[in-house]
């Protein structure tokens, strides 16, 4: 948290268990004299009780915010159709963000940020202004999307789902997310001993990138081998639009290598790859 | 609106089956079974001579949301397969009755197609299955 010097500074974050098991993974930013945090919505209910929780004997108060809406624009183009429907003063805003940024409006915050690998914004605003907002979009000529397209992009931008890549029964120092923690000072944040102690013994499972260059599509949870060795499964899986060939995720013993997936009784070869795989619409990955 | 194609006899697995002039049957998957399917992007078809009996497993279809198996809607040998559909496995989905067929079959028996549905049967049995 201490990372958040800038007000409007976004910061991608683990919310962990006294175990170092990811509740949930999140974003917050410095807001005025507080913090705003946007989390998964299918974790509402979970992380609304365990924060209540954990504020409670705090001078601390937490605000949900129903009334808001949060529109994602994303893509080449999405910068310049959002301009054109909104306000020149927000229109100049928009210009003048830079990426991981957000800035106030009014009642909308507006952030260069996103869940796809692509330019854009998302918009935190009033429920109201969110419909005509949607409308006017629509109407310029871009696209509604739905989960299936979601999913694929932000998986080919090598981004985690919770539910699917993490959740309570792992740490974040085997999903990936390693540097969403600092363990600089002695900031007790929850799960801290934990992770001391993971980092310790040796951290034994890593999340990685896979590519399936054979005819096939990485799903969730196909076992992983090397050799004989079943050392993992994949997390998240799809068949990436961009690549015309398979992506995934999967968490697998760390340094394991000349893997296999096992699909339907065969074992294909897959490729561990530095992630991202796509970055605005090209491959970026190497194969070593 | 999902095509159902009159002259063709059909499985509760959704393949259809068409019989030829000269006695073999072309086997393929229903409009109805490629839109559930979505995009496809790998077929994989069974082997020439393969031997197989109706309601065994003749090949998969992989889509961008799912593996489904597709199964022999009658007994038979494999004569041809539709190698088209490895380079263009979106051919399922965009011709499903024609160009997208998946294997030829030398029936054991091709009075066994008559325990198929018809168009009309097999229109209802959609119908059912959606409810």
């Amino acid at each position: 948290m201490e990372r958040l010097e800038v007000p409007g500074k976004a910061l991608y974050s683990a919310m962990l268990n006294e175990t170092g098991g990811v509740l949930d993974d999140l974003i917050v930013y410095l807001d005025g004299d507080g913090y705003r945090i946007v989390v998964n919505c299918a974790t509402r209910e979970k992380d609304l009780a365990w924060m209540s929780q954990q504020t409670s004997g705090f001078d601390c108060q937490l605000h949900e915010r129903p009334e808001l809406a949060i529109l994602a624009i994303q893509g080449p183009n999405a910068l310049a159709k959002v301009s054109a429907v909104v306000s020149p003063e927000r229109a100049d805003l928009i210009a003048k963000l830079k990426p991981f940024i957000g800035a106030w409006s009014g009642e909308w915050f507006i952030a260069r940020t996103g869940y796809t690998g692509e330019k854009g914004v998302e918009i935190i605003l009033p429920g109201t202004d969110a419909q005509n907002l949607w409308q006017a979009l629509v109407a310029s000529g871009v696209r509604p999307v739905g989960l299936g397209a979601r999913d694929t992009l932000r998986l080919e931008a090598g981004m985690n789902l919770y539910g699917s890549d993490m959740d309570e029964s792992v740490t974040p120092l085997e999903s990936n997310m390693a540097v969403t923690v600092s363990f600089e000072g002695d900031r007790e944040f929850l799960g801290r001993a934990r992770l001391e102690a993971q980092l310790g013994e040796g951290v034994e499972r890593e999340l990685v990138g896979l590519v399936l260059l054979e005819r096939g599509v990485l799903r969730a949870h196909y076992p992983i081998f090397s050799g004989d060795q079943q050392v993992g499964e994949i997390t998240s899986g799809a068949f990436s639009p961009t690549l015309e060939h398979g992506i995934g995720l999967a968490r697998i013993t760390v340094g394991a290598d000349n893997l296999t997936v096992e699909i339907r009784n065969k074992r294909l070869p897959v490729q561990r790859v530095k992630l991202p795989f796509v970055r605005n619409g090209k491959q970026v990955y190497q194969l070593v | 609106m999902v095509e159902f194609s009159g002259d063709l006899h059909y499985a509760k697995s959704h393949e259809w089956v068409r019989i030829e002039d000269d006695g073999s049957v072309t086997v393929g998957i229903s409009d109805h079974a490629q839109e559930a399917l979505g995009d496809v992007v790998f077929v994989e078809l069974p082997e020439l001579q393969m031997v197989i009996a109706a309601g065994d497993e003749a090949g998969v279809v992989e889509s961008v949301k799912a593996a489904s198996d597709i199964y022999a809607p009658i007994s038979g040998t494999v004569i041809a397969v539709n190698e088209l559909l490895d380079d263009a496995p979106e051919t399922v989905n965009t011709s499903p009755y024609i160009d997208g067929w998946f294997f030829k079959l030398q029936p054991d028996n091709l009075g066994d197609v008559q325990n198929l549905m018809d168009v009309n049967a097999y229109e209802t049995f959609c119908e059912n299955e959606e409810h």
